[in-house]
């Protein structure tokens, strides 16, 4: 295969890609849009095997075929609740496949059609270093990230005193290192970069809390974009450019929206420490000895089944607790009594870009009875009953009206201003922000503590009854 | 004809080659300095970086029209298609032994393992959201 061919074939899958993602813009079009992804990655695959010097198919292959069965089986067997981990451990390994195909440019250099007059040229050297430490970066991140979500690593951020002037003592060392191997072209200077980078990819995660995942998993996604650009620069592919800047500028939109849904920056995100139990406490004191109104139910069910309206509020303790199966049966059979039920999603409620809408689909709610905040936040005022699953900051009214609140700006679910809130909740504990919400003591309010999943079983056999 | 006659001719005759030599000699330096300004616009780098600028303002541009309901299945298939590493993986590959072959391998493998999976929880998604499949993945039929 020539090089003109192969480069006109490699725009056709990059167009594939811009397709597949131009598809996602609704539900209708979306599989289509898959479609034109697979094709792409397709067409990217065999140009490549099919490029003069490319000889030791039976490994490759196997190797793609070995990939291919491990991969398969992952995403066959995995739960829709754990996706932000499977993606964010699926971002760990374009990281890591960034930083081997660059040790692999620098050992052969010739192989990828590198070499100047003398040795390597100088900007391929760059481009390697850089795709190297941003993979490193983007592979031990997204390690965190993993951890974290999958509960092996506590959710509470971890940090240690002077974390950030270490981390930026790190970012400076990483930067020498790198301007000296473009300078000599030596490898040793090559494995440091990697490994520091690497080091550093740890420390800037660990601090960062839980809730702030949506944040940082489309951080990692958007950094594991840029590391594929890198490695495009360094082999000049124009595929691996585009495709790198696609994914890249995808991941830092989703970053931004997440950020501009809690109010805070994406450096105060990174900074992290948000939500230590030391840090948050004001505003919550002497809250204890205030009554709540906790309720049952089949207090509950009495109220659902004799209002006209209802929005269900999720957020993450729906997605721990399984519960979107129950509460899709009681949304059934409201809407049999002919209550009018519907949705409400905070763009950072759950662990990812939109993962309630995900676990929803999953438990067949129609794609229609989904609303995004700006969509319904004005209906809750005509609302009689407003049922909050799980969630808690995203609903908070001091949001709005406590300059002192640590959540204070965060746009939130206007569920105050309905007739009767449930909230299904644990217990009495505070949300992420580790800021008590105002609305558990209003007269309108029921608490209904217990496992979300249980509760809306309990309601729904209420309901029969 | 006399000899200082034919002397004269051959004298005139070498100055006006070695004029057409110095044009010659001008014009080619022209053309190659011309060479020169067309080379500096396609240098490799400054294509590659005009390419990538410009795939960032189409991504900057599709990725907003994305409806926020699909921002999951969004991660999962650009997380898939960044897994297009692959091809730089498959040409470390070409040596077929050595240490950079086996890094081109093992970077097949991940990047491999990227694709399928990947491709396949957006299918998976993708499938809840248009109600196709009851509840889990039973009926979800793809292939990378």
């Amino acid at each position: 295969m020539t090089g003109s061919l192969a480069s006109i074939l490699y725009l056709i899958s990059a167009i594939s890609f811009i397709m597949a993602l131009r598809g996602l813009s609704s539900a209708k079009t979306s599989l289509a849009g898959n479609m034109y992804g697979i094709f792409g990655m397709a067409i990217a695959v065999l140009t490549t095997l099919l490029l003069p010097g490319i000889s030791s198919y039976l490994p490759i292959l196997a190797m793609i075929g070995l990939g291919g069965v491990i991969g398969i089986v992952i995403a066959k067997k995995i739960d829709m609740t754990a996706l932000p981990q499977l993606v964010a451990a699926f971002h760990s390994l374009v990281g890591l496949a960034a930083v081997f195909v660059a040790a692999a440019a620098l050992l052969e250099p010739g192989n990828f059609g590198l070499l100047g007059p003398s040795g390597i040229k100088k900007a391929s050297l760059l481009e390697m270093g850089l795709g190297a430490a941003i993979g490193a970066i983007t592979f031990s991140g997204s390690l965190v990230a993993f951890a974290k979500l999958q509960g092996i690593l506590k959710g509470k951020p971890l940090s240690f005193s002077g974390q950030h002037m270490f981390n930026a003592v790190l970012g400076i060392i990483i930067a020498l290192c790198l301007g000296l191997f473009v300078w000599t072209g030596s490898e040793n200077l090559f494995w440091t970069v990697t490994a520091v980078a690497f080091f550093l990819g740890f420390l800037l995660i660990l601090p960062i809390g839980g809730a702030d995942m949506p944040v940082i998993v489309s951080m990692l996604n958007s950094y594991s974009g840029w590391a594929a650009a890198g490695i495009g620069f360094t082999l000049n592919n124009h595929l691996l450019m585009i495709t790198g800047a696609l994914v890249g500028a995808s991941g830092a939109i989703l970053s931004y929206i997440m950020c501009k849904g809690m109010n805070r920056s994406l450096l105060n995100v990174i900074l992290g420490g948000f939500g230590n139990d030391t840090g948050a406490v004001a505003g919550s004191v002497d809250t204890e000895d205030r009554p709540v109104k906790a309720s049952s139910a089949e207090d509950a069910a009495f109220l659902l089944s004799n209002s006209q309206s209802v929005i269900v509020v999720p957020g993450y303790g729906m997605a721990v607790a399984q519960a979107q199966h129950a509460l899709r049966e009681v949304a059934d059979s409201l809407k049999k009594h002919g209550v009018q039920l519907r949705y409400a999603i905070h763009p950072v409620a759950g662990r990812m870009p939109g993962h309630m809408n995900v676990l929803l689909a999953e438990a067949n709610v129609p794609y229609e009875d989904v609303l995004e905040l700006e969509d319904i936040n004005h209906d809750f005022g005509t609302t009689d009953v407003v049922m909050v699953i799980g969630a808690n900051d995203i609903t908070n009214p001091a949001a709005k009206t406590d300059p002192q609140s640590p959540i204070y700006g965060m746009p939130i679910l206007d569920v105050d201003k309905s007739k009767t809130v449930l909230f299904i909740k644990r217990s009495m504990g505070t949300g992420y922000s580790g800021v008590q919400n105002e609305l558990f003591f209003r007269d309108n309010t029921y608490m209904l503590f217990g496992d979300a999943k249980k509760v809306c079983e309990d309601i729904l056999k209420a309901m029969a009854a | 004809m006399s000899k200082e006659l034919v002397l004269e001719k051959v004298s005139h005759l070498k100055g006006l080659l070695n004029e057409v030599s110095a044009d010659i000699n001008s014009i080619s330096s022209a053309t190659r300095s011309m060479k020169d300004v067309t080379m500096d616009v396609s240098d490799p780098i400054v294509l590659g970086l005009t390419v990538f600028v410009l795939a960032i303002f189409v991504g900057y541009y599709v990725v907003w029209k994305v409806t926020p309901a699909l921002h999951s299945p969004l991660m999962a298939v650009t997380n898939a298609i960044s897994s297009v590493i692959v091809v730089g993986a498959v040409i470390a590959c070409a040596p077929g032994e050595g240490a950079a072959a086996i890094f081109g391998y093992v970077a097949v493998l991940l990047a491999s393992i990227n694709i399928f999976g990947g491709f396949m929880v957006t299918q998976r998604m993708l499938d809840m959201f248009s109600g196709k499949s009851k509840g889990a993945s039973k009926t979800s039929k793809e292939k990378g």
